[in-house]
């Protein structure tokens, strides 16, 4: 049914989102927390720069991508000399330039959680002999688990789809970094790459489909489980 | 003994409490809406910290400022009922109640058992649900055990019927004079509606604005003031302790107030001991003994003062017999009539009827 290039396109979109929802979680839960509950100088600043990929051209969050992880770049070099670790150019880097992309959108949506979680749930735990760790893996996770799975989801779904920021930093490598949209624009620029590029935006539009409404079932089905 | 002495301020909102509850016992925080009651609750919970002051249960220090001692809330061991109840909605009602259990200290005396809590609160059908398959009274009862079950020195409950409708209000406030008379762990009751205080409290601490302005026995407060102003003119009377003589007349109970015997048309078992409260405008003063009348109670009274009251009004209060004090509302010209002053002997005439619903069980000492 699919071509070989069409079914690498295909899973190396799923792997490249997979891996994005994967890197941004854990530090999306910690900013979306930092930003409702911690009070500290310069959160506006903050919350401003955790929000820019979503107003800033996508070339340029892959261009500075590249500025501080490719291989001269500050952080790029410690890692190749460090771990032998390459960003640029990989479908790894790949992955970082979806998650930098999408963080926005999961921070968002496990903020939303976050505000509408009563801090007296909280104090209540205290009350009850928590400490803040337990509360936090107790109480506040278990609740928030719809905002962190809708911005999974979310991020996975929109991460199937990144462009711009992609190209920049990981390029148009065939079977390391050309995903799904890179081969249909590939496909574009061909002669004769009509058909492939109708199917590959077939394949896209279908994958976005499904991926809204897993999320849609997901988030139901978690919401009755934590009570609300 | 709880000892509390704290300062916070908050804007404009200056808290300076001061004041004692006994242990065992139950100490009502009793004051209108917006006075402070529940920041000195989280004060002596420790979810808050304040300016200076100290906390003390017995000789242990939770609180002292001025020593840099603030005792983190979860090492308190105070026990904390709130108003909203704060279940944790993704747990079901028995994950709740184990919730503080399961964080106790290994080595900790568990002299409060599981079971007799959950007999106690008449838990045993809900365990298994979820707080939103609760209904209000439900879920301040699972709150209830809950607290219990972190075995607490001290319960602190924050208006636990404040969000409750009438009907489930009345369905609680057993199951708390039960839990009361049952375990023997000092309670301090926040609550802005004095029927709950009559019912539950042995001491009150009255607060306005921030500040203990009464803080005394429930009869000694029932009196004070500082209360009529809190409660309105319609529910000022005076709170008396009695026990139960029999149930001689047509159904009505004897019981004993002072030297005075009141018939109160209200079932109760003799020798129960009981708190009544006599509403100041229930009761009628007369010169004479009277006769040919409906009413069933007339008590011979000496007058200990007259105080002006709301309107044309007068408030009179009478020394009915060891320590045992009324409190009637007389309109100014009848005092005058009677030549009401201080040491002058009366009767006092109050309607066995009158006093229906204002008679409860007294907490066990």
């Amino acid at each position: 049914m699919l071509s070989p290039a069409e079914s690498e396109a295909l899973f190396l979109s799923l792997s490249v989102a997979a891996r994005s929802v994967a890197f941004n979680l854990p530090f999306a839960i910690l900013v979306a927390w930092l930003l409702t509950r911690a009070r500290f100088a310069g959160r506006t600043v903050f919350d401003a720069f955790v929000h820019l990929p979503l107003v800033l051209p996508p070339v340029v969050v892959g261009y500075l991508l590249l500025l501080l992880f490719g291989v001269r770049g500050p952080i790029g070099s410690w890692l190749y000399e460090t771990f032998g670790i390459q960003l640029a150019f990989t479908s790894t880097g790949a992955a970082l330039a979806t998650a930098v992309m999408s963080f926005p959108l999961v921070v968002r949506s496990i903020r939303i959680s976050l505000d509408a979680l009563d801090p007296g749930l909280e104090d209540a735990a205290r009350t009850l002999g928590a400490g803040p760790l337990d509360r936090f893996f107790s109480i506040t996770l278990p609740l928030i688990t719809p905002g962190i799975l809708a911005g999974g989801v979310t991020a996975f779904a929109a991460g199937l789809g990144e462009f711009g920021a992609v190209i920049t930093f990981a390029s148009n490598i065939p079977g390391e970094t050309r995903t799904l949209p890179l081969a249909l624009y590939t496909a574009l620029q061909t002669p004769d790459g009509d058909t492939l590029a109708a199917r590959l935006a077939t394949i896209s539009f279908l994958l976005g489909l499904a991926g809204l409404l897993v999320a849609e079932f997901l988030a139901r089905r978690v919401r009755r489980l934590v009570g609300r | 003994m709880l000892r509390v002495q704290l300062t916070r301020r908050r804007g404009e909102f200056m808290l300076d409490a001061d004041f004692c509850a006994p242990m065992p016992g139950v100490t009502s925080l009793f004051g209108r809406s917006g006075c402070g009651k529940s920041t000195l609750i989280s004060l002596i919970a420790g979810l808050l910290s304040p300016e200076s002051g100290r906390v003390q249960i017995g000789d242990d220090v939770l609180t002292d400022t001025d020593r840099h001692i603030d005792i983190d809330a979860r090492h308190r061991r105070i026990g904390v009922v709130f108003q909203d109840a704060r279940l944790f909605p993704h747990l079901s009602v028995l994950g709740n109640l184990q919730y503080g259990a399961r964080r106790l200290p290994r080595n900790a005396a568990t002299p409060i058992r599981f079971d007799d809590v959950v007999t106690l609160l008449g838990l045993e059908a809900l365990t298994s649900r979820r707080p939103h398959e609760l209904s209000g009274g439900e879920k301040q009862r699972v709150a209830l055990g809950r607290a219990l079950l972190t075995q607490p020195r001290l319960l602190l409950l924050d208006e636990p019927l404040a969000s409750l409708d009438l009907a489930r209000r009345e369905e609680v406030l057993p199951y708390l004079e039960r839990m009361r008379d049952a375990m023997s762990i000092p309670i301090v009751y926040v609550s802005h509606q004095f029927d709950e205080v009559l019912r539950l409290a042995t001491r009150v601490v009255l607060l306005d604005a921030g500040r203990v302005v009464a803080d005394g026995e429930l009869a000694e407060v029932s009196r004070h003031p500082a209360l009529r102003e809190i409660v309105g003119p319609d529910a000022v009377g005076a709170v008396m302790s009695g026990v139960v003589e029999g149930n001689p007349d047509g159904g009505l109970t004897t019981i004993r107030v002072g030297d005075a015997m009141l018939l109160v048309d209200e079932a109760a078992m003799p020798g129960q001991r009981i708190q009544i409260q006599v509403l100041a405008r229930d009761v009628i003063i007369a010169s004479e003994r009277p006769s040919g009348l409906s009413v069933r109670n007339v008590v011979a009274a000496r007058v200990v003062s007259v105080t002006p009251d709301v309107g044309h009004a007068v408030l009179v209060e009478l020394d009915i017999g060891r320590t045992a004090t009324l409190l009637a509302r007389v309109t100014a010209r009848a005092a005058a009539e009677l030549a009401l002053a201080a040491d002058r002997q009366v009767w006092a005439l109050i309607k066995a009827v009158s006093l229906r619903g204002h008679m409860f069980s007294a907490p066990a000492r």
